[in-house]
């Protein structure tokens, strides 16, 4: 039990997806104009992660391994479809995106109606891939990866809001005019990123 | 098409309409592949060669595609093409693959390539198509190999192998043994990704004071 809290912790805190590996800064940029389209975008992807790494981790366990498809026949014992890895996870997770969209618009249109075209968007978030990615590259078990999924997109979430909320209260603020907007946005980033940087190494 | 507009199409995206620092896409690779300039370099290539032919194939395709599953075809098509550069960087360049790790696979997110398939492959002839990605990707490759310039100089005190300045100079190339260059320190920040966001945010401020239309109103 600690040691999925400690992933969790870590995923979200310490290795943190967006101001650590700087993946998914394309929507994190573009999105964290206001704090309400924010959290909207950060609550689909800790949605949207939390379903595709397990999802992920099991065809890849049962189908893509060496050796998985033995049952089949003895021939393939020793075939690994790794190489296809990237086109099925790309493919897992935008029919997990597609399904999630079709999912909250049925139970929640309200909620639906906020995203709006976020959801789509999330397909192409490389933090998704890459909580995927990572996953594989650091042997996770199903339950590790689920919550490593869970911990990375809560990791974004906070990363996002913390931005915009940012982001809110410099538009007071006397920028010098061809730094304001995109560019400050970048340096704040930074600047939050040597903050988390801090929380290196930190174990619980 | 006349020649104006086809040269447009190749340098437009060089500066003024440059895919990181004016549309902001692809920055998740940019900022974290440009620790030294060879990977900047290798990255910039990978990238250049997926866009120009993920574009030229999707305008190829762009009449028999149905508009609502053009995601997953695009996606296929990208996937495809990564997987390419990932094997065969696998084959070729082994150490260097294995530093690149997980960002040669996320090129298939690098929103350029959407991104510039959305915006003009699927509604454009395929040699534009073609030339609109090469563009795009020399503007993504410039910013990535300034960046990486920068940060390996600054960083480590070399480039792609040749030492220029501190401690180690001295023992080096003739010129520089006696220089003030000797007495630079090393500046660590600039080992780490977070400097790249530093040397961006800077970069996007020089070029909006050269050119004013850029500037952000809002």
């Amino acid at each position: 039990m600690s040691d999925l809290i400690n992933i969790f912790v870590k995923a979200a805190f310490v290795e943190n997806m967006v101001l650590i590996y700087f993946l998914g800064m394309c929507s994190y940029l573009a999105v964290s104009k206001t704090i309400k389209t924010a959290v909207g975008l950060g609550a689909a992807v800790i949605f949207v992660l939390a379903i595709t790494a397990p999802v992920n981790w099991i065809i890849r366990e049962t189908l893509l391994v060496e050796g998985a498809l033995s049952w089949i026949s003895p021939a393939l014992a020793d075939q690994s479809f790794e190489f296809l890895g990237l086109i099925i996870y790309i493919g897992v997770i935008a029919a997990m995106v597609q399904l999630v969209e079709m999912v909250i618009e049925k139970f929640s249109p309200a909620l639906y109606m906020s995203l709006g075209i976020f959801l789509p968007l999330i397909t192409v978030n490389c933090a998704i891939l890459g909580g995927t990615l990572f996953m594989i590259a650091k042997e996770y078990s199903l339950a590790e990866s689920t919550v490593f999924g869970i911990g990375s997109g809560f990791g974004f979430f906070l990363a996002i809001v913390a931005l915009a909320a940012i982001r809110e209260k410099i538009k007071y603020s006397a920028v010098p005019a061809p730094l304001r907007g995109l560019g400050m946005a970048f340096i704040i980033t930074g600047l939050m990123g040597l903050a988390f940087m801090g929380l290196m190494g930190i174990k619980l | 098409m006349s020649e104006v507009n086809t040269k447009k199409l190749l340098t437009d995206p060089l500066d003024d309409n440059n895919p990181i620092t004016v549309q902001v896409l692809g920055v998740c690779s940019a900022l974290a592949v440009s620790g030294s300039l060879k990977n900047a370099l290798v990255m910039a290539v990978a990238v250049t060669f997926v866009t120009a032919f993920s574009n030229l194939t999707i305008s190829l395709l762009r009449n028999y595609i149905p508009s609502r599953i053009r995601m997953i075809v695009q996606l296929v098509v990208i996937a495809f093409l990564v997987t390419l550069v990932s094997i065969s960087l696998k084959a070729f360049l082994f150490d260097l693959s294995k530093e690149l790790s997980v960002y040669v696979g996320l090129i298939i997110t690098n929103c350029i390539i959407m991104g510039r398939l959305e915006a003009f492959a699927i509604g454009n002839k395929p040699v534009d198509s073609f030339l609109d990605g090469v563009g795009n990707g020399i503007g993504y490759g410039l910013i990535l190999v300034i960046v990486g310039f920068i940060r390996e100089l600054f960083g480590t005190g070399a480039l792609l192998g040749f030492t220029f300045f501190g401690e180690e100079a001295r023992h080096g190339i003739d010129f520089l043994k006696h220089g003030f260059f000797n007495d630079f320190f090393h500046n660590g920040l600039m080992v780490l990704p977070i400097s790249s966001i530093f040397i961006l945010g800077i970069l996007i401020w020089i070029q909006r004071s050269r050119n004013a239309e850029l500037i952000d109103i809002s």
